[in-house]
């Protein structure tokens, strides 16, 4: 038998906090997290200076993993927005003559097969892949990390409802729902393939919710909360939430790069992302085709998306890292 | 079952350890140069059920080519059609035709092959009951639409056109006058069938029979076929290898890995991913040769702004804006050709292809291509969509190649874009509705070696393939002519004719044609394509 | 305990109904099938409609999918357009998945936690920085690169493995693809694990067990892990349907006709009766598997208790 938990009396059950919504963003954006007021709302049982996001926020501040993660987002955000800024290229413009020739003056990394620059295109590649990357993994954080958390929390005849229409979606094979849903879509934006993955995708993350929720609201602390008459949403947000999110934000963090990836599987069937649109999924999926002759083409859209990865990775870790009191 | 492939297992982990053989493949059971080695080859799982009339594609058609013989057979080698099982062909009028086959051919379980198997077979193939998609190869035969009409049930339970007149002759009434009619005899669907396809039709399909060099000795559906040697086949082209052991890849590239690490002898499709290292890796154990394929762009005629009277210029622009010589040397490596008419090199010169036909239009010059675009008004909307399917065939690469190609050539990124369709299906369902607005990529896939074919049922007003429902009546009445010909040789220069009413219009850009190309590994030899892109299996031998 | 499966159990009712009803709709709207069976030809228009008729195309959807659900209950999963019954399809298919999945699983439980415990224990030293490089690279490459690229390494160069798995597909042959299938899967077991211990390895009862004396490696096992589980044996939950019908990279790599492929190559070619069938069956596995998820939390920590 394993030791039960000991009545855990630290800031993570007591501090009362601010603005708890902001939960489900945590798990993937950082920057909300400035919107964390510090003072209490007047109904916790104690009222002390510092809620428990603000003293997060504090702590994200000083940690450098935060800030070098924080930059890189920045910089990848830059790029999506003005691309001609560091590349003077025209994504579109490819001269067959060129075809998986390595790098050349003016084209540090080489051609692809098609004999587009491979250096312009992974940098317009950005502004479709971070968007869908992002966007994609917000969507699933929160569809999935609030009816998760309900299931979870209420237990019962509501868990048995959303759990059972999260197995009707988690029934639909991507390929099948790929062809159906997408094929109707004439758009030319991220939009629909965005709303797909967050459509197929929450699923998943709706049972880690649940799962930690789960697991969460055995604690004493909740009990005793409880116990105190604390109202159900006061439980949720303030002492559940936190100490919950740890997994949202670990699936969600790695989720984001096969979403990048998924959407090269979608362009694949046909029904991802449009030409002209440039993604380094696209890229990646047909730099993969090449590997034996032409090993260049993959390496520097695969390197971008693990560099972004990596950044919301580390962001990931220093949000949780800062989220646990027992850490200070 | 289970013990003896366990069994089989452990012998082959021990030779391997041994002498690093491969195991799996089969390819090195019996052995030596005696003729009895097994061939190893690829394959994919036949699309349809292994029934002769109902086998459209290549892997199918793999398997009858090695278990029929028909009337007529196409020289592996030069297309040309010989006579099989026929005797002889006779016609006065190009209409009426008395057919004689030879005596002594047997079916594998021992049953005569007469003229009743083939009338049979025929109009079991022809009957609509039976589903059987290759259905239209019997369309000329009199009698065909009450057996197969367009709606409704069918009238009848035969070919009228058909008569068994003792047991090795019958003859042949044909709707309309066709010369070359013969020469259509050598497609699978023709082939004879043995009163067990129709006694117990299931048993057939689980391991099929019939006359060819090979009997089936296995069939794991989804899997394995194993074929052996045949010993009593009565043809001349028996077979040189013990057997053959098809196995089912899902993915050619796998099957491309296994014979490089001498798992397999024999892949008929190298991957367009590898065939840039196909050379290097399997040296002169690579082959591509011809096959009766072209590719082309369609257009909507029945879209106005696409049919109306100009937009042959633009069309025409269109052809010249397009690299092909660059684009089948790198996207292809040379597995395609450059398409200068609207036919295929393996008809040969006397069989109706003609290089250069399609003349300036055909070439590569992005000045004039703009020229002609902007004389005929431009592209309609600005933008040429390219549609295609993504799930068979990997058209991503090409079509991207020709719009950067137009893109270029017109100086505009947006003249054309590719637009990908999810599936085959609903890509021809869209395509034979008359739904897609913009090109279309189109193939045809020849069904006999005959200039006719490649024009016909492609162009010709309402014809069965005439996806973009272009139509003019010059080129109509030209087909016709050709057909009454009894000349070949007359027929061939005016369908030739028709072909050049075809430049004039471009009414569909040819583009390039196809290869099959294949690689093998250095324990067999004498490997060839026929024009179907199908290994001549008979003819390799084991070493 | 009991009443609670029973109820889970029963549960399942609607939820086949639901998602076999929505498959088939999903299947249907893709429409007409037939157009592809013909080559890059038009079907001749007669042929076309006697096909439809055969597979009972021409009724209306409500009747095709009652017909259709009657047949299943007889046994009867219908025809794939090539001619196969689909229950034998299922046969040969589900065997080998099954034991692909397993393979995988078991790769994701024994590296993915053993990676995760030390990575837990031991954060932002070394080994934790290799295995985060690890996971990034398993992100960024496709699984058809590592793949492939192992098939020629191993296949081909040292020729340790078979490049391509038989038709009998032993275990000994499973375990690179189900390597390179469980490779994402690894990542998120991983990282999920680590941040786990992470959070719990100071938690007081930890400190307890330690104070106690006991055993470092106890403490690890029986307590850390085992109340670090959850997070992971939910993902791996998750997963099985992932892993069971979306292997079709790996499966098209190492030529195993398995369910995935079987699954993809019935959506492509629009064959209801394949698609509904193999994901009726599939259905059945992620209930089952959802239900074991849930008991196990029970197991992981005693103070979850279903009435």
């Amino acid at each position: 038998m394993p030791d039960p938990r000991e009545p855990d009396g630290t800031a993570g059950a007591i501090a009362p906090t601010g603005a708890g919504g902001a939960m489900d963003l945590a798990a993937t954006e950082g920057s909300t997290l400035d919107k964390a007021p510090g003072g209490p709302e007047g109904s916790g049982p104690s009222t002390p200076a510092r809620s428990l996001w603000s003293d997060a926020w504090r702590e994200l501040r000083r940690n450098p993993v935060f800030v070098i993660s924080g930059l890189i987002i920045l910089f990848l955000v830059f790029i999506s927005l003005w691309p001609s800024a560091i590349a003077s290229g025209n994504p579109l413009s490819c001269d067959l003559a060129n075809a998986q020739k390595s790098s050349a003056p003016g084209h540090p990394f080489g051609f692809d097969g098609q004999g587009c620059d491979v250096y312009t295109r992974t940098v317009y590649g950005a502004r479709a892949s971070v968007t869908v990357g992002v966007c994609a993994t917000l969507g699933v954080a929160i569809l999935g990390s609030v009816l998760g958390g309900l299931a979870g929390f209420f237990g019962g005849f509501w868990d048995a409802i959303l759990s059972r229409i999260t197995d009707v979606f988690f029934a639909i094979p991507v390929v099948l729902g790929g062809l159906v849903l997408l094929s109707v879509v004439t758009s030319n934006t991220v939009w629909p393939v965005i709303g797909f993955m967050v459509l197929l995708g929450w699923p998943q993350l709706s049972r880690i919710a649940r799962g930690s929720v789960i697991t969460a609201k055995q604690n004493d602390y909740v009990q005793a909360a409880r116990a105190l008459g604390a109202s159900n949403s006061r439980m949720l947000l303030r002492h559940i939430a936190p100490n919950a999110v740890a997994p949202v934000i670990v699936v969600a963090t790695i989720a984001l790069g096969t979403y990048i990836a998924l959407e090269a599987t979608l362009s694949y069937l046909g029904v991802g992302l449009k030409p002209p649109t440039v993604s380094w999924g696209i890229d990646i999926s047909a730099a993969s085709q090449y590997i034996r002759n032409a090993p260049h083409m993959l390496l520097w859209p695969a390197g971008a998306l693990a560099i972004t990865v990596l950044a919301f990775i580390m962001l990931g870790d220093a949000v949780r890292d800062a989220l646990d009191p027992k850490l200070r | 079952m289970r013990g003896a492939t366990h069994a089989k297992w452990a012998a082959c982990a021990v030779t391997v350890a041994l002498a690093a053989t491969a195991c799996g493949g089969g390819g090195d059971s019996g052995g030596g140069g005696d003729g009895s080695g097994i061939v190893g080859s690829s394959w994919g799982d036949p699309q349809n059920p292994l029934e002769p009339a109902n086998t459209n594609e290549v892997q199918g058609g793999k398997v009858l080519d090695m278990i029929f013989r028909g009337l007529m057979r196409y020289d592996p080698k030069t297309g040309e059609a010989k006579n099989m099982i026929a005797e002889k062909i006779d016609t006065k009028d190009s209409q009426n035709f008395t057919v004689k086959i030879k005596d002594g051919w047997k079916f594998s379980n021992g049953e005569k092959v007469t003229a009743k198997s083939f009338v049979d077979a025929w109009n079991y193939g022809a009957h609509l009951k039976n589903n059987q998609k290759n259905a239209y190869f019997f369309g000329y035969i009199e009698g065909y639409e009450d057996v197969h009409p367009e709606k409704g049930d069918a009238k009848a339970d035969k070919l009228s056109g058909l008569k068994v007149v003792d047991d090795t002759s019958f003859t042949v009434k044909l709707t309309q006058k066709f010369s070359t009619w013969p020469k259509t005899l050598g497609y699978p669907a023709f082939a004879p069938l043995p009163k067990a396809f129709y006694d117990d039709h299931d048993a057939w399909l689980a391991k099929p029979v019939g006359n060819g060099p090979y009997t089936v000795d296995s069939y794991d559906k989804g899997s394995k076929m194993s074929l052996r040697k045949w010993d009593g086949y009565k043809g001349d082209d028996k077979a040189e290898n013990g057997g053959v052991d098809l196995k089912v890849y899902t993915d050619n590239n796998t099957a491309y890995t296994d014979l490089m690490a001498g798992n397999l002898d024999l892949v008929d499709d190298v991957p367009a991913s590898q065939l840039k290292n196909a050379k290097s890796d399997l040296g002169d154990r690579y082959i591509n040769t011809p096959a009766g394929i072209i590719q082309t762009l369609a257009f909507p005629f029945y879209d106005s702004k696409w049919s109306k009277d100009g937009m042959e210029k633009v069309r025409q622009g269109l052809s010249m804006a397009i690299n092909r010589e660059q684009i089948t040397e790198t996207i292809f490596q040379k597995t395609r050709t450059p398409a200068t008419d609207w036919t295929s090199p393996v008809l040969g010169e006397a069989g109706g292809y003609k290089s250069g036909l399609c003349g300036d239009p055909c070439k590569y010059d992005a000045a004039k291509a703009k020229k002609l675009v902007a004389d005929g008004g431009g592209i309609p909307g600005g933008t040429l969509k390219i549609t295609y399917n993504a799930d068979t065939g990997s058209h991503k690469e090409w079509v991207d190649a020709v719009c950067n190609s137009i893109n270029k050539a017109l100086g505009n990124d947006k003249s054309c874009v590719a637009s990908p369709i999810g599936t085959f299906a609903d890509f021809r369902s869209k395509a034979s509705q008359q739904k897609l607005d913009g090109a279309w990529r189109a193939g045809w896939q020849m069904d006999y070696p005959l200039i006719q074919n490649f024009l016909q049922p492609l162009y010709y007003t309402d014809a069965s393939s005439n996806d973009g429902k272009w139509s003019d009546k010059k080129f109509d009445d030209l087909i016709d002519k050709a057909n009454a010909e009894t000349d070949t040789k007359k027929a061939v220069s005016t369908f030739q004719d028709a072909e050049k009413v075809l430049a004039d219009q471009m009414a569909v850009i040819p583009l390039w044609y196809q290869n099959g190309s294949a690689g093998y590994s250095d324990k067999v030899s004498d490997v060839a394509l026929n024009q179907f892109s199908v290994p001549v299996y008979n003819e390799i031998k084991v070493s | 305990m009991g009443r609670y499966v029973i109820r889970r159990l029963l549960q399942m009712i609607p939820v086949f109904f639901g998602a076999t009803l929505l498959i088939f709709l999903m299947v249907n709207v893709m429409g007409d099938p037939i157009a592809g069976l013909c080559g890059d030809r038009k079907c001749d228009p007669a042929t076309a409609t006697q096909l439809k008729k055969e597979f009972g195309l021409d009724k209306p959807v409500w009747q095709q999918y009652a017909t259709y659900m009657g047949n299943v209950f007889t046994g009867d999963f219908g025809t794939a357009f090539n001619g196969q019954k689909v229950t034998e399809l299922m046969s040969t298919a589900f065997p080998l998945t099954i034991r692909l999945t397993l393979v995988a699983i078991v790769f994701e439980i024994v590296i993915g936690i053993s990676l995760g415990v030390v990575t837990g224990l031991r954060r932002g030293r070394p080994v934790d920085t290799v295995v985060l490089l690890l996971t990034l690279v398993v992100i960024a490459i496709p699984t058809f690169v590592t793949g492939l690229l192992l098939q020629l390494l191993l296949g081909v160069e040292w020729g340790v493995i078979k490049p391509s798995v038989s038709s009998e597909a032993p275990v000994n042959e499973l375990l690179i693809p189900g390597l390179v299938l469980a490779s994402v899967s690894l990542a998120y077991v991983t990282r999920l694990t680590r941040t786990s211990i992470a959070e719990n390895r100071r938690a007081d009862y930890v400190r307890t067990a330690i104070a106690k004396g006991l055993p470092r490696r106890r403490v690890i096992t029986r307590h850390l892990l085992r109340n670090s589980l959850i997070p992971v044996v939910t993902f791996i939950g998750t997963d099985i349907g992932a892993l069971m019908g979306g292997a079709i990279v790996t499966e098209r790599i190492f030529n195993i006709h398995g369910v995935g492929f079987q699954l993809y190559q019935g959506i492509l070619r629009q064959s209801t009766q394949t698609v509904v069938g193999f994901v009726t069956v599939l259905v059945l596995v992620f209930l089952v598997a959802n239900l074991i998820v849930d008991l196990l939390y029970a197991v992981l920590d005693p103070r979850i208790r279903y009435a």
